[in-house]
């Protein structure tokens, strides 16, 4: 049994197909166009955050050699012989809070991430050591470690 | 004086005409009648008006569809009760939440309702797909059903996922937290390519899942709105697909010597049930009113009606048992079990150890070996692998289709596959413990061979292959999905179950809870 019109489009397409096929197009193509620019809304185009950049108080609060903790932010602040550097606690796994055991070494709760005391990672499944923060010197000679602005790891501020 | 009178009297005949506006039928009294009531009600007829014996039996479908519909329907109800006191807000969602508790009548009744039928729907709706899988009923013509029970089951996740950041406690900050993060795990592979910069498709996800760049309002009001009205809008639909589907793919499946097994028809009530079909001549010519109009053709037509019985009573007091059941179950646990609630969140200390809700936890253990694998890739490739099962499958065996585990040649694949799998998975688990994995032996190792080669791909990879051997052995496509589901659903229950009981603090080994270190 043939089944009617089964194999219409190889033949050529008629005027009132056309018209047909060409309502239909518009249609989709608006319809698509509307929920496009519909979805465009939920992607914000500013964090709602406060700002990333925070006060840490004069060079010379930090001893050579010691770790300081902001808890409120997950950052710790170290200083060694050549510098002043931030890292970020956050574990770049999946993002919990690392916590610093006594050696100095970073041990994440969440998936049994490991980073040596210079952010290094040293096992565990995190892809990469911690991140290091931009830190730098207002006029007035106060600290200021942007959270946002990622620099290279080891990077150190002279002081 | 007349319109006066008409008027009298149709006051007096209001109930009968209202009710005759409403429902066409006085109280259908034989099975005729019966059907055609199940024909005609906007509610009944998502029902066939005749079922087969075989999806009556206890055995065919052990209830499981019906028990995730009355889960649904539980968690509806119970869900707007609990909109009326809950605020989605970070300030005031715990508290919030502690008012439902203590304060709010039947408040905590009602919590531990929605949080355990949350919790039974999942596992149901996974045990429906692998009744399904193991009766071979995703077979043609039932394949797209079978899709659109992924799109279901993915639906029921996303559900329990959104659902699990309204209380605003610990577990629900920090498991969210790790989740929006493995929405960002793509750029596990960009850093490593180096390309973040310019294609970062993982901090898309986490900025339009999180609204920001870390759990907060945002988050909590997108969750909210996701958990309230756009995921439920869309299970509800594809939920009625899915119903609709069943009865135009001719009912549930059954075997094809089932008549034969079932013996002669026995007539009910004493009397022929179908007169028509009686005549010398007649043949079963089932078939709907439009049939004359559109191509194609219903899988139910050309079937007789032998061995059916009317869904009304014999299919819907079944259900009504199951629902009932499902509700006392439910009502029970929560009588005697509180749904947790931890200390509020706190986004400067992590839970530890941070578990998702158990559902979720095989895939933690995997993304404890790679963010991207274990949460994107590898339920990707499952989730994929899943829906294409009928298309790929499409073996046309003698009894299969409706019988647990296709037959006995199947039922010995099975129990291969279940012994592969636990040996394997139990190996893989215990070697991984032992001596953990590229990272500890070769530190500077990239990350993308830790991404392409972990326990999880190997778990993927050794599957594949042990079912490509299947297939290669019995020279059968549906024997080799047979040995892939089973391997797949042998290690979810696995890595929930080691994830669950036997990893601790900092996601450590630890035989039992009682050896955790206290801190």
């Amino acid at each position: 049994m043939s089944i009617p019109n089964e194999g219409r489009f190889a033949k050529p397409v008629e005027r009132r197909d056309f018209l047909g096929l060409a309502a239909l197009g518009s249609f989709c193509l608006t319809s698509a166009a509307a929920i496009l620019g519909s979805l465009k809304l939920p992607m914000p185009s500013v964090l709602p955050e406060a700002d990333s950049r925070i006060k840490i108080g004069p060079p010379d609060r930090f001893a050579p050699g010691s770790a300081t903790n902001f808890p409120e932010r997950s950052l710790w602040v170290h200083r060694d012989g050549s510098g002043i550097y931030a890292i970020s606690a956050i574990c770049t796994h999946l993002g919990c809070v690392t916590k610093r055991e006594k050696d100095g070494s970073f041990h994440c709760p969440c998936h049994g991430s490991k980073f040596a005391a210079d952010g290094t990672v040293t096992g565990g499944p995190a892809p990469k050591g911690l991140e290091y923060l931009k830190v730098s010197r207002l006029p007035s000679g106060e600290l200021v470690v942007d959270l946002q602005k990622k620099v290279p790891a080891q990077e150190r501020l002279a002081v | 004086m007349n319109g006066f009178k008409t008027f009298l009297q149709n006051l007096r005949e209001l109930p009968q005409t209202v009710r005759y506006s409403l429902i066409r039928h006085g109280t259908p009294s034989s099975d005729r009648a019966r059907s055609q009531a199940v024909f005609s009600n906007f509610f009944l007829h998502i029902q066939a008006t005749r079922v087969h014996k075989h999806t009556l039996k206890f055995a065919t479908t052990l209830g499981l569809g019906i028990i995730a519909m009355a889960m649904f329907l539980i968690l509806c109800i119970s869900g707007v009760l609990l909109m009326v006191y809950y605020k989605p807000a970070t300030d005031q969602a715990y508290d919030s939440l502690k008012d439902i508790i203590f304060v709010v009548p039947t408040g905590r009744m009602m919590r531990n309702i929605h949080r355990w039928a949350a919790h039974g729907m999942v596992l149901v709706v996974l045990l429906h797909m692998a009744r399904v899988f193991f009766t071979g009923s995703y077979k043609g013509p039932r394949q797209f059903n079978w899709a659109l029970g992924m799109v279901l089951l993915i639906l029921t996740l996303a559900l329990s996922f959104t659902g699990y950041l309204l209380p605003w406690d610990q577990l629900a900050y920090w498991a969210i937290t790790i989740g929006a993060n493995i929405a960002q795990s793509p750029r596990e592979i960009t850093d490593a390519l180096g390309i973040t910069e310019q294609f970062d498709p993982g901090g898309m996800q986490k900025t339009l899942l999180l609204g920001a760049s870390s759990v907060g309002q945002e988050a909590l009001i997108r969750f909210y709105v996701l958990h309230v009205a756009v995921l439920p809008v869309a299970l509800l639909l594809a939920l009625g697909v899915h119903f609709w589907r069943i009865r135009k793919d001719g009912g549930l499946a059954r075997p094809d010597d089932v008549n034969e097994k079932l013996g002669a028809d026995r007539r009910e009530h004493g009397r022929e049930i179908f007169p028509a079909l009686q005549q010398a001549d007649a043949k079963p010519t089932r078939t709907y009113g439009l049939m004359a109009m559109v191509r194609g053709k219903s899988p139910a037509v050309d079937r007789g009606p032998e061995h059916t019985v009317p869904a009304w009573p014999n299919l819907f007091y079944a259900e009504m048992a199951v629902a009932m059941f499902s509700t006392a179950v439910i009502v029970a646990l929560a009588y005697f079990l509180d749904a947790p609630l931890k200390e509020r969140a706190n986004p400067s200390v992590p839970e530890n150890p941070a578990k998702a809700p158990w559902y979720f936890l095989g895939l933690q253990e995997m993304v404890s070996y790679s963010a991207f694998m274990g949460g994107v890739g590898i339920p990707s490739i499952v989730v994929i692998g899943l829906g294409l099962i009928p298309y790929l499958d499409r073996e046309e065996r003698p009894n299969d289709v409706g019988v647990w585990f296709g037959g006995p040649e199947g039922r010995k694949v099975c129990l291969l596959s279940l012994l592969f799998s636990v040996l394997s998975c139990v190996a893989i688990l215990a070697f991984t413990v032992k001596y953990g994995w590229l990272r500890n032996w070769i530190p500077s190792i990239s990350q993308l061979w830790i991404t392409a080669f972990n326990p999880g791909t190997l778990f993927v990879g050794l599957y594949a292959a042990w079912s490509l051997l299947i297939l290669k052995r019995t020279n059968s496509t549906r024997m080799a999905a047979l040995a892939l589901f089973t391997c797949f659903i042998v290690s979810f229950f696995i890595l929930t179950y080691f994830a669950t009981f036997l990893r601790g603090p900092n996601w450590d080994f630890y035989w039992s809870q009682s050896d955790w270190p206290v801190h």
